[in-house]
């Protein structure tokens, strides 16, 4: 099982970030997650671009996405909605319709902000958009508020009932995949 | 067969729909203003002694945008990938002059429920290649969020987008089989 673990986040010291990687260690040893790192590399979207030869940064995306058997995205919150870089990786991903690499993939949705209230628009706008992109969304929500009082110095999730949302969130994610790999 | 059988039971036999005079379609209200349509293209139906059954492949619904299409077959709304077909299975028609009655059940999306469609009967006539036809015409009016499709968002002056309820239609040429 592989899992590509998405932060919508850039910033070096991301909570999200430090999230995805809470959701590793918590997830079992046989899943392997692979980081998506590159989401600065993703130019806008442009359709004149979305060629045979898209740009190299949506191809990469794409690529990697479609070498996962489910993808774990946790999203921060800009302006009560998705960032940017985010929503625009969700775009690339979407094409074509009902064939890109979205379509039919299980996705779970997690996210953190340093306010009270966990990205949760955020998380709301982007399980609506993957879900117009065919993914399978899997109803599951993990909300870390007030993260900067969450995580130790080290970046560990040390909040025990943000823990124990994760993993059955991940258990979701986890069961929505065995099903696609079972089917398939 | 008697006049009176005639007037209360549909045709005996086997009749199969012609597809290409024969549709199968859906409404549902949208933005609590005006009724959408849409339909399945690829579907079968027969009426064989006096039941009437028929599946439709999820995948050939028809709207007039492919994101549109797109996000009715995701899990959000029937869920193609892993519930391809719809289907509908009778017990016998009940008639009334033209009118009909059909008792059934719809599985949708994985869920069987109990359906009545209303609608008339017409002919049966003799169609120019030597055979026999009828006509069915049914309509029924189902609760989209019983069989688990129930995707909707609200509107800024209150109600939501689409409507729960959504009227079914099929128009069945039915030939008779030889």
């Amino acid at each position: 099982m592989r899992v590509l673990a998405i932060s919508g986040s850039l910033r070096r010291d991301s909570y999200n970030t430090k999230l995805l990687r809470a959701a590793e260690e918590l997830l079992p040893p046989t899943v392997e997650v692979e980081y998506f790192e590159e989401l600065e590399s993703v130019p806008p979207y442009n359709e004149d671009r979305d060629t045979d030869e898209a740009p190299l940064g949506a191809a990469y995306l794409r690529d990697r996405i479609a070498a996962a058997d489910a993808l774990l995205i946790a999203t921060p919150e800009y302006n009560a909605s998705i960032p940017g870089q985010l929503k625009n990786a969700v775009d690339w991903a979407s094409r074509p319709v009902r064939a890109g690499v979205l379509w039919g993939r299980p996705v779970v949705v997690v996210g953190a902000s340093t306010g009270m209230y966990g990205a949760v628009w955020a998380q709301a706008e982007l399980r609506k958009s993957l879900s117009v992109a065919g993914a399978r969304v899997v109803d599951a929500e993990v909300v870390v508020g007030r993260a900067h009082q969450r995580f130790d110095e080290e970046g560990r999730l040390v909040d025990q009932e943000m823990r124990d949302e994760l993993t059955e969130a991940l258990g979701a994610l986890m069961a929505e995949a065995s099903t696609r790999l079972i089917a398939a | 067969m008697s006049i009176t059988e005639a007037t209360t039971t549909v045709p005996a036999g086997t009749w199969k729909a012609d597809p290409i005079h024969s549709s199968l379609g859906f409404a549902v209200r949208h933005m609590g203003v005006t009724p959408f349509r849409g339909g399945f293209g690829d579907f079968q139906a027969a009426l064989v002694d006096r039941r009437l059954s028929g599946t439709a492949r999820v995948e050939s619904i028809s709207t007039e945008d492919e994101t549109l299409t797109g996000h009715l077959l995701s899990p959000d709304f029937f869920d193609a990938e892993r519930h391809p077909e719809l289907r509908f299975d009778s017990a016998e028609i009940r008639r009334d002059g033209d009118d009909v009655t059909v008792v059934g059940e719809l599985t949708l999306k994985g869920a069987t429920r109990p359906v009545e469609l209303h609608g008339t009967i017409s002919g049966p006539v003799s169609d120019p290649y030597g055979g026999s036809r009828i006509g069915l015409t049914l309509e029924a009016t189902i609760d989209r969020t019983q069989f688990g499709i129930d995707w909707n968002t609200e509107l800024p002056s209150g109600g939501t987008m689409l409507s729960d309820e959504v009227a079914l239609t099929a128009e069945l040429e039915l030939a008779k089989a030889a």
